[in-house]
């Protein structure tokens, strides 16, 4: 649980992020933020499907179940359990 | 009772001059947008009134009167002045929807300058063609975005200034960086507005074509005409309306209808500078008690998937009036919004070539859930044969939509690009590139676009800047984009590609071309699916078939391919 958390993380900030000096932590709002706009949302599925050989169907991708790292983990433990 | 009253009363009695009587404008006068939206609107008593109620991420407000509006803008102005911006030059704001970004577009006008906006969510990439293109001397961004800025900066010789409107002064600035702080400066009472005349330039917008790179679209101060009177009658806004545009002023509805029309009107407009999300929207509309909205597709599916529920959490009463614009709206949408908001989204039709609303539902009009509605009164519209050029006379019969040039806020000219402004016309009619019928009874339906370029989210992606741009990745040889259907955003890029030897076709790829493209150019022009193919549908002298390739995405006939072959 803690990888994957740190794991999206690391990937958020390094591909998302533009602001250096802006601190990203598990909970930062990330779509109602500003930091991922709904467009790059598909890569970032794209990126957990690929890590974790999961298929995350498009109605559970919602903005809301992509708001933070936390909730992106949760996602990503539902589907890895599975 | 709404502004337009009666649309037949309306169309029979139209003269443009309706517009510039109310606006105090004649033939000759100086005409400054800049001054119309805010001096001019302090000047008719409402100098205390509430202009922008802004709020950003983390809980951030402000608002501003429109007096507040003046002396901010008047502000910018001389700054602008003082640092050698002269009339005509082109200054850019590539800034998130900030207050400056509203306050910098009016700033910019007041001095004669050029506002050149653009998205903020441009790649380097996409930033340096429209700069270059423009020849821009100034740009005015945020700190979030200064990165993507020094990328480019070498490789533009004419961009002199880098201003950033949110400098902690923590990190040293580099060569022709400075730091304005609207906080900081002292506000500019008197300002000498330059006297700029109805065909003297105001906006340069870039949008996409099939070909060749993005295209700046020249408007002029005269637009005003049009975007004020458009505004009145088709989005009905009144004194004591709370307008939201959700447009990004990087795009031409976000200036036209986020900035001129409310403020030439001196109605209050709110701002949400945060991401989507369907609770804080209602919720916005809820607090701010927004009366009249105007939205897109996109926006308006997004809020349909989030389910009905998390409307009946809040009071959304004060709603009176929804318009919609970028794409087509479905009918699904328009009833939808009729069920949970007791009024029907009214989709309207325009470009950032038109400058204005050219076609629309009107208040009042009966609503036909599809449908693009009518033409403007003052506006001559048609749909023509597309060999002949000649207008459609069957009901129902498909044609191009075609608009007879003059109207108030037609653009002038693409900037540098006079021959592709040319090819524009056809017979004395200036063609949209958009297909639809009209039936029986005058209204208008959309079929799609007569070109490849792809209209995702309301917001069009030039396949050709995307195909340039992936050949630039180390693995792509070749490459093909084309629209794919999308429920929610209408069309999505997809890319069909052929690697290079010593590259494998994988998941890891695609993701990295996603990811390439995503930060070079936008993520609206980032493929949301690649296709790894052995080699691209060709004519004989070379060209690849977007054609087919669209007709396979749609599940279209592909139709006689020897035919295909021979096209150029």
């Amino acid at each position: 649980m803690e990888d994957i958390k740190k794991t999206v993380l690391e990937y958020v900030i390094e591909e998302y992020l533009e602001d250096e000096d802006e601190e990203l932590t598990y909970d930062t709002p990330l779509i109602s933020g500003g930091i991922v706009d709904s467009f790059s949302m598909v890569s970032l599925k794209r990126f957990l499907e690929s890590k974790y050989k999961i298929s995350i169907p498009d109605e559970k991708a919602t903005p809301e179940a992509f708001d933070s790292v936390d909730k992106i983990t949760e996602l990503v433990k539902e589907f890895v359990k599975a | 009772m709404s502004n337009i009253g009666s649309y037949e009363k309306r169309v029979k009695n139209f003269n443009w001059s309706i517009s510039e009587k109310e606006l105090g404008y004649k033939e000759g006068d100086d005409l400054n947008i800049g001054w119309y939206c805010s001096d001019r609107i302090c000047q008719m008593g409402k100098a205390n009134k509430p202009a922008l109620i802004w709020e950003g991420l983390g809980g951030k407000k402000n608002s501003y009167t429109f007096n507040d509006v003046r002396l901010a803008t008047n502000t910018i102005s001389l700054f602008l002045k003082k640092i050698g911006v002269k009339n005509e030059d082109r200054v850019c704001l590539f800034l998130d929807k900030i207050p400056e970004l509203y306050l910098g577009f009016i700033g910019i006008l007041k001095i004669g300058a050029i506002a050149q906006p653009l998205f903020s969510a441009f790649g380097d990439e996409s930033l340096h063609v429209r700069l270059e293109n423009a020849e821009t001397t100034v740009i005015i961004t945020q700190r979030k975005h200064v990165a993507k800025v020094r990328k480019i900066k070498d490789k533009i010789p004419n961009l002199k200034h880098v201003i950033i409107v949110d400098h902690d002064g923590k990190k040293p600035l580099r060569e022709g960086e400075m730091i304005f702080s609207l906080k900081e400066e002292t506000p500019v009472e008197e300002l000498e507005i330059f006297p700029t005349k109805a065909e003297s330039p105001s906006v340069l917008h870039y949008t996409s074509g099939t070909t060749g790179q993005p295209k700046g679209v020249k408007h002029v101060h005269y637009s005003l005409i049009g975007q004020y009177l458009t505004a009145k009658w088709v989005l009905d806004l009144k004194d004591n309306d709370i307008y939201w545009c959700t447009a990004d002023p990087g795009w031409v509805t976000g200036t036209s209808y986020g900035i001129i029309g409310p403020w030439s009107l001196g109605v209050t407009q709110c701002v949400l500078d945060t991401g989507f999300s369907a609770e804080a929207w209602y919720k916005f509309i809820e607090k701010q008690k927004v009366t009249v909205w105007y939205s897109a597709p996109t926006a308006i599916r997004s809020l349909m998937k989030a389910g009905d529920e998390v409307i009946k959490k809040h009071d959304l009463s004060s709603l009176r009036h929804l318009a919609s614009v970028g794409e087509p709206l479905n009918s699904e949408a328009v009833i939808w919004s009729k069920k949970v908001f007791g009024k029907h989204f009214l989709d309207t039709y325009w470009q950032t070539e038109t400058g204005a609303i050219m076609l629309t539902n009107f208040p009042g009009m009966k609503v036909k859930p599809g449908s693009m509605g009518k033409p403007f009164p003052g506006i001559t519209a048609e749909v023509l044969d597309p060999k002949s050029f000649e207008p459609v006379e069957e009901p129902g019969k498909i044609g191009l939509i075609a608009f007879k040039p003059g109207w108030p806020s037609m653009m002038r000219t693409y900037w540098n690009n006079e021959d592709t402004y040319k090819a524009k016309f056809a017979n004395d009619w200036y063609l949209s590139g958009d297909r639809a019928s009209i039936d029986k009874e005058g209204y208008y339906w959309f079929v799609g676009r007569d070109d490849d370029v792809i209209n995702t989210g309301g917001h069009l992606v030039s396949p050709f800047e995307v195909e340039s741009a992936l050949l630039e990745h180390e693995a792509v040889a070749e490459s093909a984009v084309v629209a794919k259907p999308d429920e929610v955003n209408m069309e999505v890029v997809k890319a069909f590609v052929v690697i290079k030897p010593g590259f494998e076709p994988s998941e890891e790829l695609e993701l990295k071309i996603m990811n390439f493209i995503r930060k070079k150019l936008s993520p609206l022009a980032m493929p949301q699916e690649t296709e790894y193919v052995d080699s691209l549908p060709k004519t004989r002298s070379g060209k690849i078939m977007r054609r087919l390739l669209h007709a396979k995405e749609w599940g279209e006939e592909i139709g006689d391919t020897s035919t295909l072959e021979d096209e150029e």
